[in-house]
């Protein structure tokens, strides 16, 4: 850094810095003209030298800033240490007086030990996301959707899980710079707008030209508001959008189709036959309203009594995800080959279809060229079969389909599906259209390369780029890290020291969401008020008050400029009325203003000519090319929780890996390419895995390979949001220094951001180890998960999850097959109480939020990628993902298995020191005092479902051991040590808390009154958990149903957990899919 | 070499005992390598090879203690590694010494008076070795230490009777003692011999503490042979209950692979199996170092060789038992853990196994293998080779691979793994030199009784 600083245009250097001659006759001058009180402190201040601002920035001369030169930095701490080490030698001197205050008046509503719970929520993608938020003591602990609001109702996705841990992680920036030298926000503030030479009033004067915002999507009212009234007084000022995963084709394909940007709602619990093109909305929250369309969805799934149907889903897929895993059919194709499957379902449903337009292919002879595109728009047999099959299905449930296009498909797709969807009389039906939630949406890629034009062109002086780390992740073909360097000022308003600070004059710590006002809209447009939990941890600035330094001396001269009166300034005048004050209560109690969801519009759907299919082509006739698809990570997203040890650790639902991004590719192609695999047998939680390398124009990129069942032949898919240059430490790969993962990035230009045509891959003969936490992925002829593979099947026979009809799913009475007594003769056991649970394997989308769910709640330790790798990883609840059938396109089945709480529980009698025993209600509880680790019970254990604290996870490594992350634990849950084994207990902490206040009242607990915190975030309502003494409670009933079986019955274990088959609903004109292999 | 060992012509067996000797020259012999002072250079050489081994041992274990299991190899599914599978190969050396003594004793084999001290001696050191590994495995052992052991205490909280590990505790821990009480009362006679062939004073003192007073009367003659016998009639039961206990460890979990109802006889085999063939390792080189080529003859090793093969023989059984049963059970569990021992990631392990304990052993039934030293000590060190991979493929492979395909894993061992395996085998020859060096390794009085002159009145 310091060596930048030398190089920076806007400093001078020290020399420059001189004593100001001052002269008294000035001196006097100036105070004279001076109108009203001026306050000053130095004469040099006064006489307003222009080395005085450069004075006052620095504090300190020159030197001082050899203190965060690293060497420096190191001696002096060697000192530091040296010194610390002689007083410690000088002996034990008395621990020195530290006062502990207690509450002397505590504050109302606090019981220290009960939680309070607020409502707020998460911006994430632009959307907001609502929560409720556990607070301990006025410490965030764990989110929970917030149950009242239409988007969320209750459940959330793991992101939102897992950003709680973001609030505490001690890598985020804690202090504002100004070219890497620690500064306060008043010299900022100095700086930008002091009277003199500061940024604003020289910007004022040239009506803001040269300065540029870049964002990612907003949809906070109050930001909008500021930006607009910003506009109005720079109004030479331009505000950019760039998110690395945008919804540019979605907003393409709404203004080809319907003329203008509209935002697709659409509603599952209407539509019998869903078609996706590509859309992964049961995948991850880069779909907006994906945990309220999962419910929705799964609803129509659920085949419950007096539910007999269920919809059927269709859906062509190019990269593998979880939502084709659930589909009924899928159709496997690159995703260039989308447009023609959507082309040819327009033409069946009676749309009509423009031809295809010829793009630029090179220096392609037009006659090939064309005769390319015909060839390519020819569908293969089994395509022409699912297209004619799904199409007549669509015309038999007219109003009631729906086909819904991928967020990463061309516009042309989406233009098609709108033109789809409206032939079939489906808009106003099953998929409504509303004014985009975001303010003023445009184009993410054309805005960002506006900017960087601009930039090159020398008409921008200042940048102010908040959140987001475009150095890092703009296309590479705009080269934003040169543009930044054309620059006269950066300044940036960030989370983290990313990539993009080294490029920065200065660099703000942005605020977490939980510690700062602001605002945002839901996916329906029901606006929230994002209210915070906690104070600023560290020296942080929301975006809000970021923006008010441009506008404050004009526009709210009263209202103050913290983030709580702006937003409330804005809500003011949205709300304006002597109520204002009970309606703003109300609102941020409610966490969303009743009725602020957009309406619906009425739009009419035109097919102009679309967009030429420049991709599609080139890959077919280049032999050995392949076709290059960028996916945002499952995990960690674009790259925004790269330092999320949670999310780091969760594995990716389909590939099971950990810690890393693959490229994926299929089975088949690997083989072809001969990149093998290392190792026999599959069974390694250390997958070495051969490196290879992916060329796109002139870039290359290095990344593992990994063959991933189902995905399309030709093609490779790349996952975005690793290898970053700059990274807190639990991004950073031990090894490298850097980033974990490759950079996909590095490959991914603004001509082609969801796909590329034309890569080139070949084996490095290198090898690198991943971190896998399940390496089998065939059932064995065991049938772990049970499934009707079609809706008749289960018709026939309800009971096909049981050999034979007489085995009841419920549980007999007395089952004479144990040597120990059974409890249920006990009069002290299963009398008040006895928990069990239900998991729909039916309704499991794979999406991971359980799991996250469940290491917030539960103080779960991070392990780290070589743990994982020694199959030592934590998380209590994981999905099982299997897979069955022809590995080009196989069948997917995920089971969540946490623990199964067994009635005759192998685990119980092994124990020598009964560290583990029979609860009165049931549960298998874990005394983690007593536990001495045998790790006896684990060996036991059928479902290893167990865990072991093999090494002092809690605070391994020096990151986990920082004060700020113990802040985060739920103090209800015991944070294990080394040498004890852990695992589920229903959340007892929740059951205990659930007990005591119902035993206050006199009462029992009713059902529903507990939540274990798995059951709680699924969006899919798959995990039931409650009271089957109670015949009455949701899960007795589910449990009743006939589809219910247990895991290993044939084990006698009598587990309290049990599953529900899944039931498949295919068409019968199709090829079915793969049944597991009976035994 | 030679001389002794040269076989008697055909039909004729080997005697127990070397022609030519006395009543004297066997105190002599036996006594003189403890009473002199000229102590050997290959001891020192050995002792502080082992010495250096045992300090590696003990660094292990503190950094072990320091760190936590986790620098083991173990993971889910595999909660058991190498700790278990030494702990459990120990204890199997141990049996040897026991049956020898005890059994032995009972059916009056005469021959085993020459090799019984030092079995019993290596059962002691094995057990040790034994002893340490359920304990440093526990993930902690400070807690773990108490915690096993019923001790009343104010919180009401007892051990979990039910679970096989608290039979362990008793089982390991009575055998230890019945053990040791067995061998000190055995020495006792010949610490007064070495008290009285003894040339200095402080020897003479130190042995003569330790003989308790032994004045060779009929009166304690007599008391010595009913306790001997009580002992001995203690420690037969324990020969059999021991590595049955071991086995319930195994047995009674739900694991495939480990849930059989014939382990107990089977690892009670398998130890005597490979217990003989511990003692031929530790005794072939001692009778050629120090010369005691006239008391532990060829006819003692046959005799070993002898009944090496036929514990072998029931160790074979075994091992086609378990793949058998798995078959005819038809159940998939089953059947998977039979596939996975024949061809799965381990499977060069259990082909190794079957080598080392099933086909290389059957050359014992050649009498020429049998009494030529060298050829026997290589069997018997392939021999707990294949017994170590016998308890490797019991623990690890059915672990490994067990109900739910999701949960599979691979274990791989750490150097600290082999750091302490390695070391308890320099700590048990550490101690075992240092035995030979200050306590008469052959029973000086009971070598009596076998000569003819003993005989007064047969």
């Amino acid at each position: 850094m310091s060596n930048k600083s030398d190089s920076n245009p806007n400093l001078i250097s020290a020399y420059e810095i001189k004593p100001t001659s001052m002269e008294l006759e000035t001196v006097r001058k100036k105070l004279a003209e001076a109108k009203g009180p001026k306050y000053w402190r130095t004469l040099e201040e006064l006489s307003d030298e222009k080395a005085f601002g450069e004075l006052l920035e620095r504090e300190f001369p020159r030197q001082a800033s050899e203190w965060v030169d690293p060497l420096s930095r190191r001696s002096f701490l060697k000192l530091a240490g040296a010194s610390m080490a002689l007083a410690g030698l000088a002996g034990c001197g008395k621990q020195p007086l530290e006062q502990i205050l207690p509450y002397v008046r505590q504050p109302e509503q606090l019981i220290p030990g009960k939680p309070i719970f607020y409502a707020t929520a998460m911006p994430f993608a632009g959307y907001a996301f609502p929560l409720l938020v556990e607070t301990h003591e006025y410490r965030p602990t764990k989110v929970e959707g917030n149950p009242e609001h239409q988007a969320s109702l209750g459940a959330t996705d793991l992101f939102a899980q897992a950003s709680v841990l973001g609030l505490y992680d001690p890598d985020r920036s804690t202090t504002l710079t100004h070219m890497g030298e620690a500064r306060t926000w008043s010299d900022f503030l100095l700086a930008m707008s002091n009277e003199r030479d500061g940024v604003i009033p020289a910007l004022k004067a040239r009506q803001g030209a040269g300065l540029r915002f870049l964002t990612g999507a907003v949809s906070s009212p109050t930001f909008g508001w500021q930006m607009k009234s910003l506009q109005k007084l720079f109004p030479q000022s331009k505000w950019h959008r760039w998110d690395p995963v945008h919804r540019d084709s979605a907003r393409a394909g709404s203004k080809l189709a319907l003329g203008a940007y509209y935002d697709s709602q659409y509603k599952f619990e209407a539509a019998d036959v869903v078609v996706a093109l590509d859309a992964d909305f049961l995948s991850g929250s880069w779909n907006p309203g994906f945990v309220r369309y999962a419910r929705d969805f799964m609803r129509r799934r659920k085949l419950a009594p007096g539910q007999p149907e269920m919809n059927r889903f269709y859906a062509a897929e190019s990269s593998p995800t979880t939502t084709g895993a659930k589909a009924d059919h899928r159709l496997m194709l690159r995703h260039s080959g989308m447009e023609k499957i959507a082309r040819a379902l327009a033409g069946k449903v009676g749309v009509f279809v423009p031809p295809p337009q010829l793009a630029d292919g090179g220096n392609m002879d037009r006659e090939i060229k064309y005769s390319l595109a015909q060839a390519y728009l020819t569908l293969a047999p089994e395509q022409q079969k699912w297209v004619d099959v799904a199409a007549a299905d669509l015309m038999q449930h007219k109003a009631k389909g729906l086909v819904v296009p991928g967020e990463f498909q061309s516009p042309a797709v989406h233009a098609l599906a709108h033109a789809i969807n409206a032939a079939l009389g489906n808009v106003g039906q099953t998929v409504t259209y509303i004014d985009p939630v975001e303010v003023d949406p445009v184009e993410h890629v054309q805005s960002l390369r506006e900017l960087v034009d601009d930039m090159n062109a020398g008409k921008v002086e200042t940048v102010i780029i908040i959140g987001g780390d475009p150095v890092y992740n703009a296309p590479v073909d705009l080269n934003f890290e040169a543009a930044l360097k054309r620059t006269k000022l950066n300044i940036q308003l960030s989370n983290y020291q990313n990539d993009t600070t080294d490029y920065m004059h200065w660099h703000i710590p942005e605020t977490h969401y939980l510690e700062s006002w602001s605002d945002a809209r839901a996916y329906d447009g029901t606006a929230s008020i994002i209210q915070p939990m906690i104070m600023p941890l560290y020296d942080g600035r929301s975006a809000h008050e970021l923006l008010a330094i441009f506008t404050e001396q004009n526009d709210t001269p009263q209202t103050g400029t913290s983030a709580y009166d702006l937003v409330q300034t804005y809500w003011r005048s949205q709300h304006p009325g002597d109520d204002f004050d009970k309606w703003w209560r109300h609102a941020v109690h409610d966490g969303y203003i009743k009725d602020s969801a957009s309406p619906a519009r009425q739009t009419a759907v035109k097919l102009g000519a679309l967009p030429a299919m420049a991709v599609a082509y080139v890959v077919e006739a280049g032999g050995e090319l392949v076709e290059v698809m960028f996916r945002p990570d499952p995990t960690i997203y674009d790259g925004s929780f790269s330092n999320n040890a949670w999310l780091q650790e969760t594995p990716k639902p389909l590939t099971r890996t950990t810690w890393d991004n693959v490229v994926m590719m299929s089975p088949a192609m690997a083989a072809r390419m001969k990149f093998n695999q290392l190792g026999d047998n599959n069974d390694h939680q250390s997958d070495a895995q051969n490196v290879i390398e992916i060329k796109l124009g002139d870039k290359t990129v290095e990344a593992p390979f990994w063959p991933q069942p189902g995905h399309p032949d030709n093609a490779v898919t790349l996952f975005l949001g690793y290898g970053q240059k700059k990274i807190g430490r639990v991004g950073t790969d031990e090894d490298k220094k850097s980033g974990r993962g490759y950079n996909a990035y590095s490959v991914r230009s603004s001509a082609a951001q969801y796909v590329a045509a034309g890569g080139g891959i070949r084996d490095l003969h290198k090898q690198y180890s991943l971190a896998v936490t399940q390496g089998h992925f065939q059932m064995e002829g065991r049938e772990p998960v049970k499934v009707a593979l079609t809706l008749e099947d289960f018709r026939k026979n309800e009971y096909f999850a049981h050999e034979h009809k007489e085995e009841e799913p419920q549980d007999k009475p007395h089952d004479p097959e144990s040597l120990y007594p059974d409890y249920r003769d006990s009069e002290k056991f299963y009398q008040d109480y006895a928990w069990g649970m239900s998991i729909d394997l039916n309704s499991c989308i794979g999406c991971q939020a359980c799991a996250v769910a469940c290491q917030a709640e539960n103080n779960i330790s991070v392990v780290g990628k070589d743990q994982v790798q020694r199959g030592r990883e934590m998380q209590w609840i994981r999905i099982d993902a299997y897979y069955e059938g022809d590995p080009a396109n196989p069948s997917v089945y995920f089971q969540p298995v946490n623990c199964m709480q067994c009635e005759n529980a192998p685990c119980e009698p092994v124990c020598p020191v009964g560290a583990t025993t029979h609860s009165t209600e049931g549960l298998n509880d874990m005394v983690y005092n007593r536990c001495v680790g045998t790790r006896y019970c684990s060996n036991n254990r059928p479902y290893k479902v167990r865990r072991f604290n093999f090494l002092l996870y809690a605070n391994k490594f020096d990151y986990y051991d920082e004060p700020s992350l113990k802040l985060g634990r739920n103090p209800d849950v015991t944070v294990r040590t080394r040498g004890v084994m852990e695992k589920c207990t229903y959340c007892i902490q929740r059951i205990t808390s659930a007990r005591i206040a119902s035993e206050k009242e006199d009462r029992k607990i009713k059902d529903g009154e507990i939540k274990t915190a798995c059951q709680q975030v699924c969006p899919t309502e798959a995990i039931a958990f409650g009271d089957i003494n109670n015949k009455d409670s949701n899960v007795s009933k589910i449990k009743a149903s006939p589809r219910t079986y247990k895991l290993l019955a044939e084990l006698n274990t009598r587990p309290r957990t049990t599953y529900v088959a899944a039931v498949r609903n295919p068409n019968p004109q199709l090829p079915q899919l793969a049944a597991p292999e009976k035994p | 070499m030679d001389g002794p060992d040269k076989l008697p012509p055909k039909g004729i067996r080997p005697p127990i005992i070397g022609p030519g000797q006395t009543f004297g020259t066997v105190t002599d012999r036996i006594a003189g390598i403890v009473l002199t002072k000229h102590t050997p250079i290959f001891w020192f050489i050995v002792v502080a090879i082992a010495a250096s081994i045992f300090g590696m041992l003990n660094t292990a274990v503190a950094y072990l203690f320091a760190r936590g299991t986790g620098i083991w190899g173990i993971n889910i599914p595999v909660g058991w590694g190498f700790a278990i599978v030494n702990f459990v190969w120990w204890i199997g050396i141990g049996h040897a010494g026991t049956l020898i003594s005890a059994i032995l004793l009972l059916f009056k084999q005469t021959w085993r008076t020459s090799i019984n001290r030092f079995a019993e001696a290596m059962t002691i050191f094995a057990v040790m070795q034994a002893g340490l590994f359920p304990l440093i495995h526990t993930g902690r052992p400070w807690l773990a230490a108490y915690w096993l052991f019923p001790y009343p205490n104010s919180m009401g909280v007892w051990p979990q009777f039910r679970s096989p590990l608290i039979w362990d505790v008793f089982a390991v821990s009575t055998y230890f003692t019945v053990s040791f009480l067995f061998w000190a009362i055995g020495l006792i006679p010949d610490f007064a011999s070495m008290r009285d062939s003894a040339k200095t004073l402080v020897v003479r003192r130190i042995y003569g503490m330790l003989a308790m007073g032994w004045r060779g009367s009929a009166r304690h003659w007599n008391r010595y042979e009913t306790a001997y016998m009580l002992l001995a009639g203690l420690a037969t039961p324990l020969v059999l209950s021991v590595h049955s206990v071991v086995s319930f460890d195994f047995a009674v979990s739900v694991v495939p692979g480990w849930h059989t109802t014939f382990f107990p006889p089977y690892f009670v085999a398998g130890a005597i199996y490979s217990g003989f063939a511990m003692v031929l390792i530790l005794a072939i080189p001692f009778r050629y170092l120090y010369g005691m080529q006239d008391f532990i003859t060829l006819r003692h090793l046959q005799n070993c060789g002898k009944l090496m093969l036929a514990t072998g023989m029931i160790v074979a059984y075994a091992y086609m038992l378990e793949m058998f049963i798995g078959w005819y059970s038809n159940d998939k569990y089953e059947l998977a853990m039979v596939s996975n021992r024949l061809h799965g990631p381990y499977s060069h392990f259990y082909w190794m196994l079957v080598a080392c304990n099933i086909v290389i052993p059957q050359v014992l039934w050649f009498n020429k293998v049998r009494s030529t030293p060298w050829m026997l000590f290589c069997v018997a060190l392939v021999v707990n080779s294949g017994m170590w991979l016998e308890r490797f493929v019991i623990v690890v492979m059915s672990l490994q691979r067990d109900y739910l395909p999701s949960s599979w894993g691979m274990y791989w061992f750490t150097k600290w793994d082999v750091m302490i395996f390695v070391g308890t085998m320099g700590f048990f020859t550490m101690l075992f030199f240092i035995f030979i060096r200050l306590m008469p390794a052959i029973s000086i009085f009971e070598m009596r009784t076998l000569l003819p002159q003993a005989k007064v009145k047969e």
